[in-house]
């Protein structure tokens, strides 16, 4: 399997990071950075993460199915987070959220036809002062009101 | 960058860089002051290094408040293992946004207190442990570990001390769980996130099977202004059992929502009304959540003199917490915030002790029968039964975090869960006026 030098680089630099015979900890990392490029954990980014760090495929899988950033089928192009835990809910993340799924005509997990976007309603992101809040793949967008998702979204569709 | 005005009542000490141009820079870090508390330190024992952070009474900032000092004395340091240091930076506590502003603005600060733990239990390797979703902190603390490097401030022989350190990031994947400190090291080792059973503890086998000092971000963040201007000047900023400063998230129902620096036992009541500028839309506080979503609530009548530290709030029964605080105003709906809090938990719940993985499924299910209006009254009982039943009765603290705010939100809000009972409607879903939940 091949990725780009930048991945490349990464994996080596990350095979480098832990101590010996301690390889298998660039896994997690591997596997994330590995989706960004390939769009999600395909059956062939198991088996190179698991031949370079050492373990098997059935390894990596049972680890990978933990981790809820880590993916096994393609994302839409944007994938859109909306937080709807507490500090977000008490700014009417909730409302954020069900508005959000109208305006993609999707629901939760799900990818648009066209493969521009998905949603996911994820748990605290980490913006809590911030709420409501939102992210687009790793962008951070705070104090979302419903108008501003909209003009988001819709600058995201027009997108080249 | 910063997401809000800051507040003149803050205290400034890790929050000292913040807002100054190019505050991320180590150029700007070492002209005010930067690393110049590790070579103070790399000129002491490191037993004086752990002495002066024990007479600062630095308590863990990321949540079990345990003392600093103390931690790092539990590390063997004569072991031949090799030692390590980890900092947890998986922030995940709902209401909790700091350690993403301190890496945010000055990540030179978390180098350098990473550098003199190191330094001060003979530990010659770090990794920051950056939940997943961080992906752009990741980026900034990579360009300042590798300014560091090009600098002298990281690698071998740093300034010709003889002191060898290397630091590196590691990000998480999605998982609250992780940021328990037994699941974190598992994690980094390239595992499921599921807890270690303790002891032993993380100081005697830790990362890798050796001694590790594992805080959290602002606990090491804290540490270059012990060493710099001395322990007991730090804990003359806090109360008597607790010195320093706490970065609070106030999060919720107030008018200026933010991160700020306080001191430790700062007032509560000021803290909402003049740092948070008061309840918004001129409405009556109804509840507080102190410390994240895992502490036990306080009502309004119990915020009356309480402040901001370890031991005010363990005498309401509540904790201090990781410092994000829930503000909850009249409107808002106790039985939604109960659902939404035990959604949470159930979804994180790594299934591997059965009260916390069936326990927190169970309240989900019958919150959500309340809130949909099915609720009968032998739920209310039944929903502090189970919570009280998950309670120390898991391997990780995950288990108390669920049962904890459940409990405490059943007791001091009891008739807003008869007000929902047998289909009546939500009072506050249906209330003209109402806002926010």
């Amino acid at each position: 399997m091949t990725f780009s030098p930048q991945l490349e680089a990464r994996f080596e630099k990350l095979l480098q990071s832990y101590p010996p015979g301690r390889q298998r900890s660039a896994m997690i990392p591997m596997l994330l950075y590995g989706q960004d490029e390939v769009g999600c954990v395909s059956d062939e980014l198991i088996d190179e993460v698991a031949r370079r760090v050492g373990v098997t495929p059935l390894q990596v899988n049972e680890v990978l199915s933990y981790y809820s950033m880590l993916h096994r089928k393609p994302l839409g192009k944007y994938h859109v987070q909306i937080c709807t835990n507490i500090s977000c809910l008490l700014h009417d993340g909730d409302k954020l959220w069900e508005h959000a799924c109208k305006k993609l005509g999707i629901g939760h997990k799900q990818v648009t036809e066209d493969g521009r976007f998905s949603l996911e309603e994820v748990e605290c992101i980490g913006a809590c002062s911030w709420a409501p809040a939102v992210q687009v793949n790793y962008d951070f967008h705070h104090f979302v009101k419903p108008e501003e998702l909209d003009r988001l979204l819709d600058g995201l569709r027009e997108k080249p | 960058m910063l997401y809000n005005e800051p507040s003149p009542l803050e205290t400034r000490v890790l929050t000292r860089r913040f807002g100054m141009a190019n505050s991320a820079a180590i150029d700007t870090y070492l002209a005010t002051d930067g690393y110049q508390a590790f070579v103070k330190a790399a000129g002491m024992k490191p037993e004086q290094v752990i002495e002066e952070v024990k007479v600062s009474n630095l308590r863990g900032r990321g949540g079990a408040g345990f003392p600093a000092g103390m931690k790092w004395s539990f590390v063997p340091r004569t072991s031949s293992k090799p030692k390590y240091i980890v900092v947890n930076a998986d922030e995940s506590e709902p209401g909790t946004c700091k350690d993403r502003v301190l890496m945010e603005n000055d990540p030179h600060q978390l180098i350098e207190g990473a550098l003199i733990a190191g330094f001060a239990v003979d530990a010659h390797a770090g990794y920051i442990y950056i939940r997943g979703e961080y992906r752009y902190l990741i980026e900034i603390m990579d360009r300042a570990i590798a300014e560091a490097y090009a600098k002298g401030w990281l690698g071998k022989n740093i300034q010709g001390t003889g002191f060898d350190f290397d630091l590196y990031t590691h990000t998480g994947a999605g998982a609250y769980e992780c940021g328990e400190e037994s699941a974190l090291l598992e994690s980094l080792e390239g595992k499921r996130g599921i807890p270690r059973i303790r002891p032993p503890f993380p100081a005697v086998v830790g990362a890798f099977q050796c001694p590790t000092v594992l805080n959290n971000v602002e606990t090491y963040c804290a540490v270059p202004a012990i060493l710099r201007d001395g322990g007991a000047a730090y804990a003359a900023l806090g109360v008597p059992k607790a010195g320093g400063t706490k970065m609070t998230c106030l999060t919720g129902h107030v008018n200026k929502p933010g991160v700020y620096e306080l001191r430790l036992g700062f007032p509560v009541k000021q803290m909402i009304e003049e740092v948070g500028g008061g309840i918004r839309n001129g409405k009556k506080l109804k509840a507080l959540i102190p410390g994240g979503s895992s502490c036990p609530v306080l009502t309004a009548e119990e915020c009356e003199g309480a402040t901001m530290d370890y031991d005010s709030m363990a005498l309401r029964k509540t904790m201090l917490g990781s410092g994000g605080v829930i503000i909850m105003d009249e409107d808002t709906c106790m039985v939604k915030a109960a659902l939404r809090i035990m959604r949470f938990y159930a979804h994180e719940s790594c299934g591997w002790c059965i009260p916390c993985r069936e326990g927190t499924t169970w309240l989900r299910k019958i919150l959500q029968r309340f809130h949909d209006g099915g609720g009968v009254r032998e739920d209310i009982g039944l929903i502090g039964d189970i919570a009280k039943n998950m309670l120390g009765r898991t391997f990780c603290p995950l288990g108390d975090a669920a049962a904890m705010p459940t409990i405490s939100i059943v007791e001091k809000f009891r008739q807003e869960f008869e007000d929902h009972l047998h289909g009546k409607p939500c009072p506050y879903e249906h209330a003209p006026e109402a806002v926010g939940v």
